[in-house]
């Protein structure tokens, strides 16, 4: 019987287990040094700040593995050997595969910066790192004050989970503004000012420079680049990005760029060997995609469209509509469709923007200049249905359209004030159009083809 | 603020201190007059209880209510032993042997407690209210800014099934014993509520009057920190209202208003079969009896379980009963909220759930065919098996064990729904519906779902909900109560309640597309098919 080896038992690792599962009777291992069971990798916040416990972010009862013939084996692997197909594990064991899926994610970036590895210093990416910040920063008597370093969804979630705990928390982004890589500019100010509301030290603009040590090798404090000040620490979160996770592949023959370079079929240079997840790099971006989408919902995919080349129906990597989602605190974020941030906005992409006159709700819709095809919407603090904006999107709907039909993407909880009618008479009274707002339909939502 | 809450604390354990300390309070003294007045009053013919009493008990002082009582028992069992071996049956006492001295209690029961009312609702009532609201306003101020703010909850050792979590089952356990099942120990508890019981009905406060009002009490209460926790969500608050609203107008005052009008005591929302005992003689006796009002509510009930419930189902989805309108959900989305975590989310949990529930609804059912028959074949025996003993089983097993002493007592170890998620028989007949013929679903929106486990972990029915979700499926389960909360703590916005249409396919798929994966892939799953 064929033998499937994964390395990495996170979302696209297990995905792609599943669904070989699902098609065929292959003998299917998983590898990982982290876990035993497969979690949810996005969920560790909530184990630190006590919403849930480490069981509850495992998506399946233990014995489902045992039931779906999916076996189990925790070890790091240290070389792979392609000519005699055999993995290596640190402790000296071997491995034989028929076909490998590499599926070992990322790991938090470091960029030199002197003291990152001190004690108290940590990125929050791996269950251990959950580990270390309950050593580090069980309470605020321990730790009278963390520093993140890094403005990206995972450092907003390393000061929301600090502050669950009432530990004062600097943030240190290098931006001139939170994610306004990604956000537009309204937006990421809408965000800049949420962080300030819940009394998180935020610092707009500036690099960190060294991290200092105390005599006993542990963290005492950063010192900022720009100006010098230095911060007192207990703690020091590097969250400034991720890269994926492949030094141990650097003596295989396995192509490497920036990740484990993959073609559509997310096949390597070696044959039987494949890429997937936060690993993967594509040889050519698709669309406007980047070559490494380090997301929850690319590492399903790609589980899934592996799983359908592995078992005999060779298949492309082929994602639909981009869309993602996040939480800024208590603020709700939804895009579908691409709205670019000041950086990198192709000339043609205009946006309209509206944002509540007193909550923090608001969104920004992109569409073309010219032909008014809509390209991409960002919601805060407003839930919006998935399958209407695909639909759209695929459908090539006019911004026109998707205002006139707003209603029917709401998905908010029932009893929700709803704000359509205010969106679409800003945008007449800016566009002066005469968009007529027309009542939810059933029949149009659920019209799936 | 902190301060506030520890001073509310405080407050808030004296009052439960008071009221806990309240049943040894007091003195109780039968004389041979009360005696003979009880006598009378109760028909009794059995000189060897009244013998019996006159040694043991007549014309001294207990300074509790315990060996108190346990003399008017054993008066009355040794009486029956007696009576029932010569076959003396019209000497046999057939009341519940502590309601038969709770009545005499309550009568004769003496003390501070009894001649200070007031002051001791007070040190009881008041301070647990002053206290837990004490406790439960600041948080406004802490947290000022609304969102879901669950942290600490696996923390706590009163939210993690630690020592406080444990403590709390022993006492609501311990409550609940005493109501149920030993109600002349706690007349002092019903002293306090004497005088709003009778400004309301007119009469003396029994204990389930104490309970109706501490229900009240303790729903509005903790309703207000519903209220606080999910002011962001509507859908919550609206929801919270509908339940307090029904409780305290339908559950509580309506009934008492009616007593205080000679009517019979019925609330008006309690539907069949969770009011196992509409369909019981006595009941449809009364009712009978009741001219035009117990013919309206003999009606009234069997269009409200017949037609009004499924009809209700199917539009809006057992929710409209189950956490809009009923009274055990109204307790456990208020005083049960801190708990709904500790629900068992096991494939395992869900299939004893199946068994238990529908088991419930089945000897429900059966046992109210068996009393119809009785009532209208005048025959005490079905099929070999005594009625009385039916109605009595299910009554102490069900009614009581089940609802009352597992039902709430053990909220703080396997979450608040116990009761409603495994033995209610109405909640297993609204799922049946909610099942297969109902617009209500949980739609899944799309591939957004991060797999967290938010949804799972604070279902209180103990719905996976994530394995649907994760899967890009709607939430079409009979358990859902429709409480919502999945949907609030999802970080990502992946739920949504909603009734749409009831077309098969749309109710519980969403399109797989949605996944993420662009269509080509599914045609060719479809091919491969
Ligand atoms: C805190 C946090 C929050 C996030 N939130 C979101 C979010 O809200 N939405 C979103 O879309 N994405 C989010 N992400 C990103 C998302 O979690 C990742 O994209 C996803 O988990 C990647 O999955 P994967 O299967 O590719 O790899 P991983 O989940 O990283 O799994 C790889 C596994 O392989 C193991 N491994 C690596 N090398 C070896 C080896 N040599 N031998 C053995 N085992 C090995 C690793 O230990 C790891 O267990 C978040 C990430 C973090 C850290
Ligand atoms: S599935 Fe959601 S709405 Fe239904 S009972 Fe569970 S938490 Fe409540
Ligand atoms: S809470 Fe939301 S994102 Fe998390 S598992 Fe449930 S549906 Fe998915």
């Amino acid at each position: 019987m064929e033998h499937i080896v994964i390395i990495g038992n996170g979302i696209s690792g297990v995905t792609a287990a599943r669904h070989i599962r699902k098609l065929s009777d292959k003998r299917i291992t998983i590898i990982s040094a982290e876990t035993e069971y497969f979690f949810s990798r996005t969920a560790l916040m909530y184990i630190y700040m006590g919403h849930m416990k480490f069981e509850h972010t495992q998506p399946y009862e233990n014995w489902f593995w045992e039931k779906n013939r999916i076996e189990l084996k925790k070890g790091f692997v240290t070389h792979i050997n392609d000519a005699s197909k055999e993995l290596v594990f640190a402790n000296g064991e071997t491995m034989q595969y028929d076909k490998l899926i590499i599926a070992t994610g990322s790991k938090p970036n470091k960029f030199g910066w002197p003291g990152q590895d001190l004690e108290g210093v940590m990125g929050m990416y791996h269950k251990q790192d959950l580990e270390t910040l309950e050593k580090f920063a069980p309470n605020n008597k321990v730790c009278k004050r963390a520093v993140i370093v890094g403005g990206g969804l995972i450092g907003i979630e390393l000061a929301e989970m600090l502050q669950s705990r009432d530990i004062p928390v600097t943030f240190l982004v290098r931006e001139s503004s939170f994610w306004n890589g990604v956000l537009p500019a309204g937006e990421s100010a809408m965000i800049n000012e949420h962080i300030r509301e819940h009394h998180i030290d935020l610092r707009l603009g500036v690099n960190l420079q060294e991290i200092k040590a105390d005599e006993h090798g542990k963290v005492k404090s950063i010192i900022i680049k720009e100006t010098g000040e230095e911060i007192a620490c207990d703690v020091v979160g590097l969250t400034a990005g991720v890269s994926p996770n492949v030094d141990f592949l650097k003596e295989s023959n396995i192509e490497l760029g920036r990740g484990v370079k993959v073609n559509r079929k997310l096949e390597t240079n070696v044959k039987d060997i494949y890429a997937i997840g936060d690993c993967a790099e594509q040889q050519e971006a698709i669309g406007n995609r980047r070559p490494i989408e380090a997301v929850w919902y690319t590492g399903r995919m790609m589980g899934e469209t592996v799983a359908q080349t592995i078992c005999g129906n060779p298949k492309e990597y082929n994602p639909g509509h981009w869309f993602n989602s996040a939480k800024f605190l208590d603020i709700e974020y939804q895009t579908y469709g691409w709205v670019f941030g000041e950086r990198g906005r192709p000339e043609y992409e205009q946006h309209f923007h509206w944002k509540h006159p007193k909550e923090h709700l608001c969104i920004t819709i992109a569409f073309h200049k010219e032909t008014h095809e809509f390209l991409g919407i960002n919601t805060f603090g407003i839930r919006m249905r998935h399958h209407a904006f695909d639909k759209w999107l695929t459908e090539k709907r006019s911004v026109e359209y998707v205002l006139e039909h707003l209603a029917d993407a709401n998905f908010d909880p029932e009893f929700y004030k709803l704000h359509e009618k205010d969106i679409v008479a800003q945008f007449n009274q800016e566009h002066h159009t005469n968009i007529q707002l027309k009542k939810r339909s059933w029949k149009r939502i659920f019209q799936f083809s | 603020m902190k301060a506030i809450q520890h001073i509310g604390l405080s407050l808030f354990l004296a009052g439960l201190a008071i009221f806990t300390i309240l049943p040894f309070i007091g003195s109780y003294e039968l004389s041979t007059e009360k005696l003979d007045e009880v006598v009378q009053n109760k028909g009794i013919k059995s000189e060897l209880f009244v013998k019996n009493l006159q040694e043991s008990t007549v014309g001294k002082e207990f300074s509790t209510p315990f060996t108190f009582s346990s003399n008017i028992v054993s008066a009355i069992e040794d009486a029956n032993e007696t009576h029932k071996a010569n076959q003396e049956w019209d000497k046999v006492i057939w009341d519940k042997k502590h309601s038969f001295s709770y009545e005499i209690a309550k009568d004769i029961g003496a003390g501070p407690v009894r001649e200070h009312k007031g002051l001791f609702w007070f040190l009881t009532f008041g301070l647990g209210i002053i206290g837990a609201l004490l406790f439960i306003i600041p948080q406004l101020y802490l947290k000022p800014i609304p969102g879901i703010k669950n942290n600490g909850i696996w923390h706590s050792a009163a939210t993690n099934r630690g020592w406080i979590g444990w403590f709390v089952f022993l006492f609501l356990v311990g409550f609940y014993i005493l109501l149920y099942f030993y109600p002349d120990y706690i007349v002092n508890w019903t002293y306090i509520v004497d005088p709003i019981s009778q400004s309301i009905s007119g009469n003396m406060a029994s204990q389930w009057f104490l309970y109706g009002f501490l229900y009240c009490i303790v729903t509005v209460v903790m309703g207000i920190r519903m209220y606080i926790k999910y002011r962001h969500n509507k859908y919550q608050i609206l929801r919270t209202t509908s339940v307090l609203f029904f409780q305290i107008a339908f559950a509580f005052l309506i009934p008492e208003i009616m007593v205080s009008l000679e009517m019979p005591w019925y609330d008006f929302k309690n539907a069949f079969p969770l009011d196992y005992d509409f369909f019981f003689e006595w009941n449809l006796k009364t009712l009978a009896n009741s001219g035009f009002i117990g013919i309206f509510i003999l009606v009234w009930g069997t269009v409200l379980t017949i037609v009004v419930v499924p009809v209700m189902v199917y539009f809006f989805g057992k929710r409209w009963y189950c956490s809009w309108v009923c009274g055990c959900g109204g307790l456990a989305e208020t005083l049960g909220d801190p708990y709904r975590h500790l629900s068992d989310k096991s494939l395992r949990a869900w299939q004893i759930e199946r068994w238990l529930i529908h088991g419930v609804l089945v000897f429900a059912i059966l046992m109210t065919g068996m009393t119809l028959y009785a009532y209208f074949t005048g025959a005490d025996v079905v099929l070999g098996i005594k009625t009385q003993l039916v109605k009595d089983t299910y009554g102490f097993l069900i009614g009581s064990i089940f609802a009352g002493v597992i039902g709430t007592g053990f909220y703080p170890i396997f979450g608040n729904r116990v009761w409603c998620r495994f033995g209610c028989p109405l909640a297993a007949y609204l799922g049946l519906v909610q099942r297969f013929k109902s617009k209500f679903r949980i739609t899944t929106n799309g591939g957004q779902c991060i797999s967290c486990g938010n949804c799972s972990t604070y279902c209180e029915q103990g719905i996976d909900v994530r394995a649907y979700a994760q899967k890009g499926q709607n939430i079409v389960r009979s358990s859902c109560v429709g409480c919502g909360i999945c949907s609030a703590v999802c970080p990502r916005g992946v739920l949504k309640l909603e009734n749409g249409p009831d077309d098969g396919a749309t109710r519980h798929e969403i399109p797989e597309v949605m996944l993420g994966n662009d269509v080509n892939l599914f045609e060719m799953l479809e091919e491969n098919r």
